[in-house]
């Protein structure tokens, strides 16, 4: 038995073609399958983020002295191992794509005019794309031991100065 | 029957509930993300700038704060372990409202030990 409906059940907007007011949203057979890897996305990299920020939480906030911990010096000696580099560095890239793709399905969401996700989306796009390439720059250009700075606020592995 | 003002299945549910947290708790930790990404960017910058910056992550006022991310966090985990299991398991559509007790489940058994070792750290333990 079918149920009535009260409400009209909209097109999905990640893929609403509208062309002087008029909605062409006929199915097509070259339809692009993005939607269903960024779906599949969103699974595949939810488990290994589970993973990596666990432990980085547990590491960070857990261990030792907690929270109080975490200080230049701090950093300089998780940095020093690749295994956080890399750990972080695949943290940054996987929290960042996943949480940009969920952004951009909540503005497909919520955003009624076509005009207003697009700008939305630019918007969340150049910011993702700025904190990737920024937090990337980061790591792999961090100095642990810098030139002229106070010792006592480097890692334990830094020369005296 | 199956009136939307009066909810259907999924409406006013579980299932409703559990994907509004999930949206709520993920727009929540993207933001935090680019926040954190920026705070931690200043250990190019000098290690004064990110151990000013990093003192107040150390008050009382952003350890509770640090408490609700991690709360945030911890729920769109296992959640977010549910919508697959909803996805790819068999029984996991049948099973949702169980899945989600053993979210909430789950939640609890981590916050409790979390909570009691970040908060004696945060009020000086």
């Amino acid at each position: 038995m079918s149920t009535p409906l009260k409400t009209k059940i909209q097109v999905p907007r990640s893929r609403d073609l509208e062309v002087d007011g008029v909605k062409y949203n006929r199915a097509s057979s070259s339809r692009s399958s993005f939607e269903m890897f960024a779906w599949l996305f969103m699974r595949m990299s939810g488990v290994v983020l589970v993973v990596l920020v666990f432990g980085h939480l547990f590491v960070n906030l857990m261990v030792g002295e907690g929270v109080h911990a975490i200080d230049f010096g701090f950093v300089g000696g998780k940095w020093a191992n690749p295994f956080w580099q890399v750990w972080d560095l695949l943290l940054l890239w996987l929290a960042m794509l996943h949480g940009t793709n969920g952004i951009r399905t909540i503005i497909d969401d919520y955003a009624g005019r076509s005009t207003t996700r697009f700008w939305l989306k630019v918007l969340l796009f150049v910011a993702s794309a700025f904190v990737i390439l920024l937090g990337t720059m980061v790591i792999f250009t961090f100095e642990p031991c810098p030139a002229g700075a106070d010792p006592s606020l480097l890692a334990s592995f830094c020369p005296a100065q | 029957m199956a009136n939307s003002s009066r909810g259907t299945l999924y409406r006013g549910q579980y299932g409703m509930w559990s994907w509004v947290a999930h949206r709520i708790t993920g727009v929540a930790i993207f933001f935090f993300l680019l926040v954190h990404v920026l705070d931690t960017a200043l250990v190019r910058v000098s290690p004064e700038a990110y151990n000013a910056v990093m003192a107040t992550y150390k008050n009382p006022v952003m350890g509770l704060g640090e408490a609700g991310l991690v709360a945030a966090i911890v729920y769109h985990a296992f959640n977010g372990l549910r919508i697959i299991l909803i996805d790819f398991w068999k029984g996991g559509t049948k099973n949702q409202k169980g899945l989600l007790w053993g979210v909430i489940a789950l939640w609890v058994i981590v916050m409790i030990p979390f909570l009691i070792r970040h908060l004696s750290h945060v009020f000086g333990g």
